[in-house]
């Protein structure tokens, strides 16, 4: 009876998520597979197969790798810092790790594009200290350099927080038993913090996968990306159907990372409790 | 003849301004079962820490074996330790937990296998080798533990409160289990605990700390019934601790009553410490007593009687399989061999610890 009453509980929420969340993907899904004319039709979703399109989704796919890949080098050292120090200045890092991230997103990447740019701040130091320009802004780099800024946090807190859930005798146990310190962290440390990982991962990896802003404000709008690709179907040449079959083939990309990640989950929260 | 294993000498720490342990000595013999015994914060723990090599004296050395060993990494030392709350490998199974130090040692597959089952049965575990830690009670983690570190036949064994998350059934059928484990092995044990109780069954030596200083050193019996100080009197079991003044050898008066007692050698109408067990106290009728009082306080604690006693200013506690009820006048007799007598500390740093308690 209890368990009855408490389903109610949820009612504004489902209203909420069959209003904005089930309904708009089902729609997602109606112009994804059908043709302008109303039929079905599997064109649009085949339509990732075209030149321009597989690059950008190859690109998309690349780009959000090497900004994973560079989230996951950047954190884990830092992250084992903060652990270590969490009695006396940890918190202190943390909040100005976190401090950026209460600027709007926008905000921070049209800072970006300001430091970039040809006649930007970077390039004007440069040139007063007579040393020559760099050219990052509208590179992949300046995309990747975007990425990794923007979703770095996402990547440190979950393994921070995996970091700080092992008890500090566990290292003391490994080091007892006749472990030197690369071994206690490729046995203990790092078994022990997969779920963090894998969910810094996601959190890096899903968000890179499907920006559009970062490689139009620091792409310039010459390196297309598949979220550049959507976003024009729908916004510049109105067709919703291009634009939601290739959000579906997107989806999936998604759905196997999800799947992945708690695949890894489920067998390290095994494994933590 | 015995031979010292470990030695401590003249080990310093602090942790910031907290000074933790000052000028410590202390050597642990072959074979023996050692009690760090004392209140949290005494610096027991980090005296075990700095023979495991987790934390380093400021001052000081350790030597083990003759080798000075003070600045080794703890995967370096022969000795493996037991930690308060088990610290067993949540991601690694039984077998796993128990082969983690023969693994890193590079023992062969068969040695492995064989010295993990016989760990096993030495903590009558036996076919738990497949199971998580998590699937165990705490006692049996414990246990796991301790078979974990006994694989990798360390010549000293230290074990940091290793009981104290059991409860209080468990806690007795393992003192008992860890007195066969040593006879059976044959290894140094370094126990750390603050239950006297504990202390007392399972120890050849006991040392009492109290705030950094070791305040005593001795068998339970020594440290039981021939306590140093008012401290470890306190400390070591309930005791009636009264100030008294020696009158002469053999003669010591507690507020204004003469008792007989052996202690000589403190000269004449000096002050003291005087300790009697609550066990040593006998109630007699009125006439026969040394002293008599009323009975104000009575609580049945199974093996016996515990009361309170008002008797010439002061209340004694009595322990006693004899019961009188509150408000019957009884008489208190001591035997002179249970009295104890000390001296009054004379050290700021004696005088310290005893303010502590």
């Amino acid at each position: 009876m209890k368990n009855k009453k408490n389903i109610w509980l949820s009612g504004p929420y489902l209203v909420w998520s069959a209003a904005f969340v089930i309904i708009p993907l089902l729609l997602v899904v109606y112009y994804g597979l059908t043709a302008k004319d109303g039929g079905f039709s599997l064109e649009y979703i085949t339509a990732v197969t075209q030149p321009e399109n597989w690059k950008a989704l190859w690109l998309s796919v690349l780009l959000s790798l090497v900004s994973t890949v560079i989230c996951l080098i950047l954190s884990y050292p830092l992250a084992m810092i903060l652990v270590r120090s969490r009695l006396s200045s940890g918190s202190m890092i943390i909040f100005l790790f976190i401090l950026p991230m209460w600027m709007n997103f926008l905000l921070r990447t049209i800072a970006w594009q300001n430091l970039l740019e040809k006649n930007g701040v970077i390039n004007s130091v440069l040139s007063w200290l007579h040393l020559p320009a760099v050219n990052i802004i509208n590179t992949p780099g300046a995309i990747v350099l975007g990425m990794v800024y923007n979703f770095l946090p996402f990547m440190i807190l979950p393994i921070y927080n995996a970091l700080s859930k092992i008890d500090e005798n566990l290292f003391h146990a490994a080091r007892d038993l006749g472990a030197n310190s690369v071994q206690t962290f490729v046995k203990i440390t790092l078994p022990l913090t997969v779920p963090g990982i894998v969910s810094g991962i996601t959190m890096v990896f899903i968000p890179a996968m499907t920006t559009f802003v970062i490689s139009d404000l620091l792409g310039g709008a010459k390196i297309l990306l598949i979220g550049n690709v959507i976003e024009q179907e729908f916004k510049q040449a109105s067709n919703w159907h291009a634009g939601s079959g290739l959000s579906l083939v997107l989806m999936v990309f998604i759905v196997i990372n999800m799947i992945v990640t708690s695949i890894a989950d489920k067998d390290g929260e095994g494994a933590l409790l | 003849m015995k031979q010292k294993l470990i030695d401590l000498q003249g080990i310093s720490k602090s942790f910031g301004d907290n000074l933790v342990l000052d000028d410590l000595n202390l050597y642990i013999n072959q074979n023996e079962f050692l009690t760090l015994l004392g209140p949290s914060g005494c610096g027991k723990t980090t005296t075990l820490r700095i023979m495991g090599g987790f934390e380093a004296p400021d001052r000081g050395k350790v030597i083990f074996e003759g080798q000075d060993i003070t600045n080794l990494a703890p995967d370096k030392r022969n000795v493996n330790t037991v930690f308060q709350r088990y610290a067993l490998f949540p991601h690694m199974n039984i077998e796993e937990n128990i082969a983690f130090g023969l693994k890193i040692s590079g023992k062969s597959k068969q040695y492995i296998r064989d010295k993990v089952r016989y760990a096993l049965k030495l903590v009558n575990l036996d076919g738990y080798e497949k199971r998580m830690p998590d699937s165990l009670s705490g006692g049996q983690q414990q246990r796991i533990a301790i078979a974990r570190a006994i694989v990798n036949e360390p010549k000293v064994l230290l074990l940091d409160e290793p009981l104290g998350a059991l409860d209080l059934k468990l806690r007795q059928d393992m003192q008992y289990e860890l007195i066969r484990l040593k006879n059976e092995l044959g290894i140094t044990f370094v126990y750390v605990t603050h239950d006297q109780e504990e202390a007392l069954t399972m120890s050849d030596t006991i040392v009492v700390m109290n705030q950094g200083y070791i305040q005593q050193v001795g068998t339970p019996e020594d440290i039981y019934n021939e306590p140093c100080n008012a401290f470890v009197a306190d400390f070591i079991g309930d005791s009636n601790l009264i100030d008294g003044v020696m009158l002469e050898d053999k003669l010591v008066e507690i507020n204004g009553t003469k008792f007989r007692c052996v202690d000589t050698g403190f000269g004449k109408n000096r002050p003291v410490d005087v300790v009697i067990r609550p066990e040593d106290v006998e109630l007699v009728i009125p006439e026969k007593g040394i002293l008599t009082g009323t009975v104000t306080g009575l609580i049945f604690k199974g093996v016996h009687y515990e009361m309170d006693v008002e008797a010439g200013g002061f209340t004694w506690l009595v322990h006693s399989t004899q019961m009188f009820p509150v408000g019957s006048r009884v008489g208190l007799y001591v035997d002179p061999f249970n009295i104890q007598i000390m001296n009054k500390p004379e050290s700021e740093d004696e005088e310290a610890v005893q303010g502590e308690e």
